[in-house]
């Protein structure tokens, strides 16, 4: 894949979270970040990307093509933006997780040994054990299990952009914190772009390079991961916050200790303390 | 697409006939669909479109609106208007090949094509002039002299409040599920028939999956509310029949009478 580029731009009247005027670069392999309290555009904005939803004005130009121009055939562009929707587990269907993997490059229309390939590697990306689990019915499955079903049926898909929306919505700690890594182990080694969606400015800080920050159908914030959080007072503004380890080195500045405005882990914050903490013993 | 459904709606105005009791309206429906069915003249015909465009004016609701809504009725009430013009034999107008209009036709046609859209437009004035809470209880309250002979009126009541409340809850649903398996290149709108409806499966299952949980889970909250069914139920809005309601019900009374009669 070459530079991808989204020139997107859209008007529209009709409707009340309509996205207006918004003008979005991301480039190859970036891991994006999208926040932006409820209704503030975000699942639109994503299913535009998908083409699931067209533009009532603006383009929207993805790998060089023009999603939004009538003879573009959709099944391309779903070949390339892969779409995880809010609680996919609701999408399963099939007898079996095999099948319901299988659905999507069935659609694609791949041989059934580049289908079972596919399967399988989408399986071991979300740590699913093909063997055990391949001819199990979905709907016998746990909950975070099936929503790694859910997430191979698109991961199978080989998509050059893959779009998550709040994937680990309703999951418990380490389910959350299990699909996270493998999200990030994904984005390591196929360098594919991703854009998060989550209302968990924690995970947000911990996985993504940049952040879009919307607000009533427009782009608020646009910039590196550190840059936006470092606007926290803008961000408490429009109902977000930052990462609350973010908050607390922030409000121990103001009380002029020397931190930085822009941590974003725990870890950071520890080696910025332990620095500081050494620096006063020097003196 | 599946917003386009307008029928069954409710368009709020606040209107004097918004107000009336819903059992006063579901008398009146009533009343209206029954001499819809005994009256057989034009004149009478003509008399009910203008009553029911009087009611429409007082209800304020927008005549495009009620056109709107008759607009998926179209090719029934155009198929009831074609096959009456040819079936029905006698004088002969015109005739195509071997299928002949005859006058008697014709006019049984537009007189059933009139009829069916006079009872679309009454019905619908019913539902777009209460809101589907107070139909329910409407219906419940009419309903409980039968109780006796075992019609479970309570039961019939909140399954229907219940079924309203969800169709706007399924077709969010169907939509969401509909985009899921598009993102995964399911395709719902080419091909043959038979391809079209196994595409069906993919958005069937998991909205029956959903369904069957929605309907576990509210079970779930009615219980856990301590519902018991209707037995020593009371009410927040207890209906009550005004003079307006009395008033209503004579006149519909009254103008059906007439029309009968003449």
């Amino acid at each position: 894949m070459k530079n991808l580029t989204h020139i997107y731009n859209e008007g529209s009247p009709h409707q009340t979270n309509a996205l207006e005027d918004i003008n979005i670069e991301i480039m190859s392999g970036e891991f994006i970040g999208l926040i932006g309290h409820t209704g503030s555009g975000k699942s639109t904005l994503i299913q535009h990307i998908n083409g699931l939803l067209k533009p009532d004005k603006g383009k929207i130009i993805v790998d060089g093509m023009d999603i939004t121009s009538k003879n573009v055939k959709l099944a391309d562009i779903r070949k390339k933006v892969g779409l995880v929707f809010q609680y996919p587990e609701h999408q399963l269907f099939e007898e079996t997780v095999y099948k319901d993997i299988a659905f999507g490059p069935k659609n694609l229309g791949l041989n059934s040994d580049e289908i079972d390939d596919r399967v399988k590697e989408a399986m071991n990306l979300v740590k699913l054990p093909f063997e055990i689990l391949k001819e199990r019915s979905p709907f016998e499955l746990s909950g975070g299990q099936q929503r790694r079903v859910a997430i191979a049926g698109v991961l199978a898909m080989k998509p050059d952009i893959l779009i998550l929306d709040e994937p680990t919505a309703g999951l418990d700690p380490r389910g959350r914190d299990e699909i996270f890594e493998q999200i990030r182990l994904l984005h390591q080694k196929y360098k594919n772009t991703i854009i998060l969606v989550s209302h968990s400015m924690e995970d947000i800080a911990k996985l993504t390079d940049r952040i879009i920050v919307m607000h009533e159908g427009k782009v608020l914030l646009t910039g590196e991961t550190k840059a936006v959080f470092r606007e926290s007072e803008r961000l408490e503004a429009i109902g977000l916050g930052v990462p609350q380890i973010t908050k607390l080195m922030g409000i121990l500045a103001d009380k002029n200790i020397p931190f930085a405005r822009d941590i974003l882990t725990v870890e950071d914050a520890k080696i910025e303390i332990l620095k500081w903490l050494r620096g006063k013993k020097n003196a | 697409m599946l917003k386009d459904i307008t029928i069954g709606q409710h368009y709020p105005t606040g209107s004097v006939i918004h107000k009336l009791d819903p059992r006063t309206k579901i008398i009146a429906v009533f009343v209206f669909i029954l001499t819809l069915f005994l009256v057989e003249n034009f004149m009478a015909y003509g008399f009910i479109a203008i009553f029911v465009i009087c009611c429409i004016r007082i209800a304020k609701i927008p005549i495009k609106y009620i056109i709107k809504g008759l607009k998926p009725l179209t090719f029934i009430i155009l198929f009831t208007l074609v096959i009456n013009s040819f079936m029905i034999a006698g004088e002969i107008i015109i005739s195509i090949g071997p299928l002949n209009i005859t006058e008697e036709g014709l006019y049984q046609g537009t007189f059933m094509a009139v009829r069916l859209i006079m009872l679309v437009i009454g019905t619908s004035l019913l539902t777009l002039t209460t809101s589907p809470i107070t139909l329910t209880d409407g219906i419940e309250s009419l309903l409980n002299p039968f109780k006796k002979i075992g019609v479970p009126a309570h039961e019939l009541a909140m399954m229907m409040t219940i079924a309203l409340r969800f169709i706007p809850t399924l077709l969010e649903e169907t939509d969401k599920i509909m985009k899921a398996q598009m993102a995964r290149g399911a395709d719902f709108e080419s091909g043959s028939l038979i391809k079209r409806s196994k595409s069906l499966v993919p958005l069937l299952v998991p909205l029956f999956i959903s369904a069957f949980r929605r309907a576990d889970d509210l079970a779930m909250a009615m219980e856990a509310r301590c519902y018991r069914g209707g037995e020593g139920r009371t009410r927040m809005k207890e209906l009550k029949y005004f003079k307006r309601d009395f008033l209503a019900i004579a006149v519909v009374l009254s103008l059906f009478a007439v029309l009968y009669l003449m």
